[in-house]
């Protein structure tokens, strides 16, 4: 957190000054470890088995905040005798198909609901990253359950918890992480004590934990533990995911992504969504509780703000314009595409996939076979000049002359040229004005789509062809100052927030969309930011001025609450838990939920009301249920629907290790995303034995001193002067085996590329003992590429692609590589030392990475 | 008015000494490591606000000190010290891995050998590897680098505690400095707020103050022959704001204010950190009995001085100046007596 969120990293050192203990666990030592009071040393990729390990400390030592376990989680609820446990199917779940690689959930619902499952068919989820959608709410099921609140009946999911970690125990996490066992309980313990009625444990993760393919798992399992320990919904719990740019909260909320609408909406499916009852129906359970029944209301309001007077209930509000998937358009898939002719223009937009995305190799191929590029950026960044300065120029796969892409190279405004918002991880959102205007033809992003939408709807003016009116009828008028013709932010703001068509009055929150299109709403969960035609982004009352939870300091999603799910922070008859941890609670005399934060509750909904059974929506909510987004209003320890590999974290070695998986028979995560291509690959892992091709561990991560793919920080004197060179951090055990010296070259090799680097031999870095074996782990600055002040090679080059199936994101955290003192070779000679490396590993076009592990050959480096 | 019986070492308030009158309090930096993430804003934020040229594209090899020293072209400088050593009351990072010896010193002794060329005089010297390995070493010398590879250059078994120290050094706008007092055009000066600035349009280049100053902080660029260094932001802090440093500082490791209220602040803060656990804390350069009547940017640290590269008792160069002068002046005159006796005897 300190290596890359330096200025998030104050508030650890505002509360340490104040005597909270700081764990970190991280493959190597950073500059968080050197704040740290304890550092644990972790094998990339195995998260899941120490948190797992957690999970089992907590319920073996009956270590719960039992009350609100009880109470608030779905620990009573009983599950469907069909589910069968990964325990108990050697590393797979009931309802796999090895044909598919996916799992049909029918058999995880809780009983009674088997044929309900919001979610049957996890295959297209997984092609279109549906576990996106559970950002905002939970899945889709019935409300009503079956529940036994003495937590024994072997199906509750108390019980079924308490099985499937039960093999994770401290020695076990010592042989699966490397993490000695003294250690591991020193973090559990100090964890289990530091939560409970009096006192309340945070947990804060970022890319580290994303990037695998069991990314969701990873968070998964750290929500199992901040729940059991009743730390969520409560001040000083909570989960922080750390962005890795500033509003990247903002860019999923309103996303720029294939898969969502803004507020966490489905982008329609072309053949399950054909109107729009149909996608809104699909989008909750008809009996479904919460506030998440409204959905409908929220489309509605959605293509009302895009079609204007245009979107008619007539006329399903324009839902016929709106753009369909057929499958999966993610990133990745579009890359291959393009490799593969069927992709023919492509818009990057602050991005850097060239440096920053897996197999660069793989994107900078598929770039150049495009018609055309626009790269809108600060710099002449590498996915700009690809073309002519990369890699594969020098190989030959890439001949400047013969390059097919045009490439559009457009300046834009930097985040102090322009005005707008950032969404941090609380999910507030703050305004920022323009400091300066932009030089040259720079320009901001708003001004580029804008103009962009204006010049097409100007020259398809007068066309009668159906398939402009989408184009044509939206509701296009912002309006513009200055002498760049800038459109207002704010004008885009309020139709955020959304308005009464009829009157233009801003709404003041969700709750007054309408489905019946008396009402316009760009963004139903920001809905609020505008209220009263306020911009309340741009709040900036001091904090000595206001109560502690600072409230009125820009606005937070949703309805300005701070904490999500604070109703509990008071016990089930809406007391607060302790005196200490007040945080909101019900005031009887007033007849209302009062406290520091805007509850997150009905405001008159008493602790005591009990729904009729069978009622759905708010209503449907008990007074003691406090997770209002969720189908049953409760915390999911067992996610019977939504998590498509698997209602239960499990530890699955990373798709590439030197390791074979010591607790299942099952190596890998079964339902991950693979894509087979020429241009893709995976190494080798046990039980194959050529595995020892790749012997070593390395993970990737970022320095303080860069940002990301480098576009911000190479191209800057004061930045880029700080880490000038491209560097791997090893041993000095590895450095001895392998015979590298400190600030020598050393190269790096993968079945994808082999990258040259200047070696830092430090103790930061340490083997690992594990299963008996020393495992070696190296660690390399993924910032660098071809271009700007300071170069290097790109550390990100060395990744295969294969991805985590909920969210579609690339395990890029860890692989295997070989390291070998000395550069690399160049030219053609380089292209032929991975084909040498892939000749000896046995990765050509015969090869399959294998979906569900082969039985063991009995070779014995199997482990 | 006479001259303060310390006017050239000893406890003092340097601007009024200077001649100002009505002088706003005493200005100056505490820089607390203790809570440094090394994250080098201080570095950059200095760079951007005053204009500092490139300091250079090298890896040094030094953990993550890619800047070396202060130069002229560098007025903030993030010292990164990798130590096989406990640091307080701290789980050991590596007990219980499978670790052989440190690396630390001998990577170090490779870090000192290299240099940045800055385009500054001294610029980034080459440091000793011995020094550099007995700084990473700790207090315990474990021995310099030798034919062996890394990780058994030295006799360690294993290694299991391991601390990174990190330090945000910058010129110590001494209550006694060297520097102003030898230069001959008075570029240099101190401020009503008891800063030493160099003012650029009146420097000569002739290098004095770079032999004077007892820290090595100031320096010459070579494209210009002026010596530029540290100016505690004297454009800002005379505007009321604070130094782009400590702005920029995202843990307020680098604090900025009255010196005195700075000096109680840093008393408090070591008294806490020897409650909890961490004895070797301590002040540095806030002594206004040293050897410079103190510094006007001090420091707390977490180990000697030696180990972050600083002096362990710097002398104000110009302390012995009047006794010097005292003694070449005896000896002036005894040489005048000898030839006045030669000419006066060889007449006789």
């Amino acid at each position: 957190m300190a290596e890359a969120h330096p200025v998030g990293f104050q508030w650890v050192m505002e509360a340490k000054l104040r005597g909270t203990k700081v764990f970190h666990v991280d493959p190597r030592f950073t500059r968080t470890s050197a704040l740290a009071d304890t550092y644990l040393p972790i094998r990339a990729g195995t998260d899941i088995a120490l948190l797992g390990g957690v999970v089992r400390y907590i319920l073996e030592n009956e270590l719960d905040f039992r009350e609100y376990v009880l109470a608030y989680t779905n620990a009573a609820t009983i599950v469907s005798e069909e589910f069968v446990d990964a325990e108990d199917g050697d590393g797979i779940f009931s309802g796999f198909d090895p044909e598919t690689g996916a799992y049909d959930q029918t058999s995880w619902q809780y009983a009674g609901q088997e044929g309900h499952s919001g979610s049957m068919d996890t295959t297209s989820e997984r092609d279109t990253a549906a576990g996106l959608r559970h950002e905002s709410h939970g899945a889709p099921i019935p409300g009503q359950v079956l529940r036994d609140a003495s937590l024994q009946h072997p199906r509750c999911v108390y019980q079924i918890l308490k099985r499937h970690y039960a093999r994770y125990t401290p020695e076990m996490v010592e042989r699966v992480c490397g993490i000695p066992q003294e250690k591991f309980l020193e973090l559990a313990r100090a964890w289990t004590e530091n939560s409970g009625r009096e006192r309340t444990g945070a947990l804060v993760y970022s890319v580290g934990w994303t990037q695998h393919s069991v990314g969701v798992q990873y968070i998964r399992t750290g929500a199992i533990i901040q729940t059991l320990l009743g730390n969520m919904g409560r001040p000083g719990g909570g989960i922080m995911a750390l962005r890795g740019h500033a509003s990247i909260q903002g860019s999923t909320d309103i996303p720029t992504l294939f898969n969502l609408l803004p507020g966490y909406l489905p982008m329609p499916q072309h053949d399950k969504h054909r109107t729009f009852d149909e996608w809104t129906a699909s989008i909750h359970h008809p009996g479904q509780k919460g506030f998440w029944a409204n959905a409908r209301a929220y489309c509605a309001s959605l293509l009302k703000a895009y079609w204007g007077d245009a979107a008619t209930p007539e006329n399903d509000f324009c839902y016929g314009y709106m753009p369909r998937m057929t499958g999966d358009h993610g990133t990745y898939q579009q890359v291959l595409n393009m490799i593969d002719g069927k992709v023919k223009g492509y818009f990057l937009l602050g991005q850097n996939p060239a440096v920053g995305s897996a197999h660069g190799r793989a994107q900078r191929l598929g770039m150049a076979n495009l018609d055309w590029l626009v790269v809108r950026d600060l710099f002449m960044i590498e996915s700009a000049t690809f073309w002519r300065n990369g890699p594969e120029v020098e190989s030959g796969e890439i001949v400047p002359e013969q390059c097919r892409t045009e490439v559009f190279f457009l300046p834009a405004a930097s985040h102090v040229e322009k005005e707008g918002t950032f969404t941090q991880t609380q999910r507030l959102l703050q305004w920022r004005e323009k400091a300066l205007d932009p030089p040259g033809d720079a320009r901001s992003e708003l001004w580029f789509f804008y103009h962009l939408g204006r010049k097409l709807r100007e020259k398809l003016a007068g066309s009668d062809k159906p398939r402009d009116r989408a184009l044509l009828d939206l509701a296009w008028d912002y309006p513009t100052h200055g002498p760049l013709a800038e459109p207002s932010g704010e004008a885009v703001l309020r139709e955020i927030n959304g308005f009464e068509v009829a009157t233009g009055r801003p709404l003041g929150g969700f709750t007054e969309a309408k489905d019946d299109g008396s009402t316009a709403m760009g963004c139903w969960i920001y809905s609020g930011v505008y209220a009263d035609g306020v911009n309340q982004a741009n709040r900036r009352k001091p904090r000595h001025e206001q109560n502690w939870v600072a409230g009125e300091w820009g606005w937070a999603w949703p309805a300005n609450r701070r904490t999500l799910y604070n109703r509990a922070s008071a016990d089930p008859d809406g007391r607060p838990w302790s005196e200490r941890k007040k945080y909101i609670w019900w005031d009887e005399q007033k007849g209302e939920w009062t406290g520091y934060d805007v509850p997150d509750f009905e405001k008159t909904k008493p602790p005591s009301y009990r729904p009729e059974p069978g009622t759905s929506g708010p209503a449907g909510i008990a007074g003691d249920d406090p997770f209002v987004m969720q189908a049953d209003g409760k915390a999911w320890l067992y996610a019977p629907s939504g998590v498509v590999d698997g209602p239960l974290p499990t530890h699955y070695e990373p798709v590439e290790s030197p390791m074979r998986n010591p607790l299942y028979q099952q190596q890998a995560n079964p339902a991950r995303k693979m894509y087979p291509h020429p241009i893709n690959s995976v190494n080798p892992s046990p039980p194959e034995g050529q595995w020892r091709v790749f012997p070593y561990v390395f993970t990737v991560s970022r320095l303080t001193e860069h940002h990301t793919a480098g576009g911000m920080s190479r191209m800057v004197r004061p930045l880029a002067e700080l880490q000038p060179e491209m560097f791997v951090e090893v041993s000095p055990e590895l450095a001895a085996e392998v015979g590298l010296t400190h600030l020598g070259w050393a190269h790096l090799v993968s079945g994808r590329a082999v990258i040259e680097a200047k070696v830092l031999v430090t103790d930061r870095l340490t083997p690992l003992r594990v299963e008996g074996r020393i495992i070696h782990q190296v660690w390399l600055p993924y910032h660098f590429g071809f271009e700007g002040m300071v170069t290097g090679d790109s550390a990100n080059d060395l990744f295969g692609i294969v991805l985590d199936p909920n969210v579609l994101i690339q395990e890029s955290k860890v692989g295997t590589c070989d390291i070998r003192p000395g550069r690399r070779p160049t030219g053609v000679a380089l292209r032929e030392m991975v084909e040498d490396y892939r000749r000896r590993a046995g990765i050509g076009p015969e090869r399959h990475d294998p979906v569900v592990t082969p039985p063991d050959s009995g070779a014995p480096d199997a482990s | 008015m006479l001259p303060d019986p310390n006017s050239l070492a000893g406890p003092l308030d340097p601007a009024p000494e200077a001649g100002w009158s009505a002088a706003p309090p005493r200005m100056g930096f505490f820089t607390d490591t203790s809570v440094c993430i090394g994250c080098k804003a201080c570095e950059v934020a200095c760079k951007e606000w005053n204009d500092v040229p490139t300091s250079g594209l090298d890896l040094l090899g030094m953990s993550y000190d890619n800047t070396g020293a202060l130069t002229a072209n560098s007025w903030r400088h993030v010292a990164f010290v990798e130590q096989p050593r406990p640091a307080g009351h701290r789980t050991p990072p590596f007990a219980g891995n499978p670790t052989g010896g440190t690396t630390s010193p001998s990577s170090a002794a490779v870090g000192a050998t290299t240099a940045d060329p800055v385009g500054t005089e001294p610029g980034v010297p080459t440091g000793s590897p011995e020094a550099a390995a007995r700084m990473s070493a700790g207090p315990e010398f474990l021995g310099m680098p030798g034919a062996q590879p890394p990780g058994r250059a030295t006799g360690a078994e294993s290694r299991s505690d391991f601390r990174w120290l990190m330090m945000s050094d910058v010129c110590k706008h001494c209550t006694h400095a060297a520097c102003l007092d030898v230069c001959p055009t008075g570029s240099l000066f101190r401020t009503e707020f008891g800063t030493v600035v160099v003012q650029e349009d009146i420097c000569n280049g002739c290098g004095y103050c770079i032999s004077a100053c007892p820290y090595g902080v100031i320096d010459q660029r070579k494209d210009d022959g002026r010596a530029w260094k540290c100016t505690l932001c004297y454009d800002r802090i005379g505007a009321g704001k604070t130094p782009a440093c400590a702005q920029a500082c995202p843990t307020e490791s680098i604090q900025y204010g009255p010196l005195e209220e700075l000096r109680e602040r840093a008393a408090a803060r070591v008294a806490t950190l020897h409650e909890r656990g961490v004895p070797e804390a301590r002040l540095y350069g806030h002594d206004s009995n040293d050897g410079v009547g103190g510094d006007g940017a001090f420091f707390l640290l977490l180990d000697e001085p030696e180990v972050y590269g600083l002096p362990p008792d710097p002398v104000v160069t110009t302390r012995d100046l009047p006794k010097m002068w005292k003694r070449a002046g005896v000896a002036a005159l005894v040489m005048a007596a000898a030839a006045v006796a030669a000419f006066v005897g060889g007449s006789s």
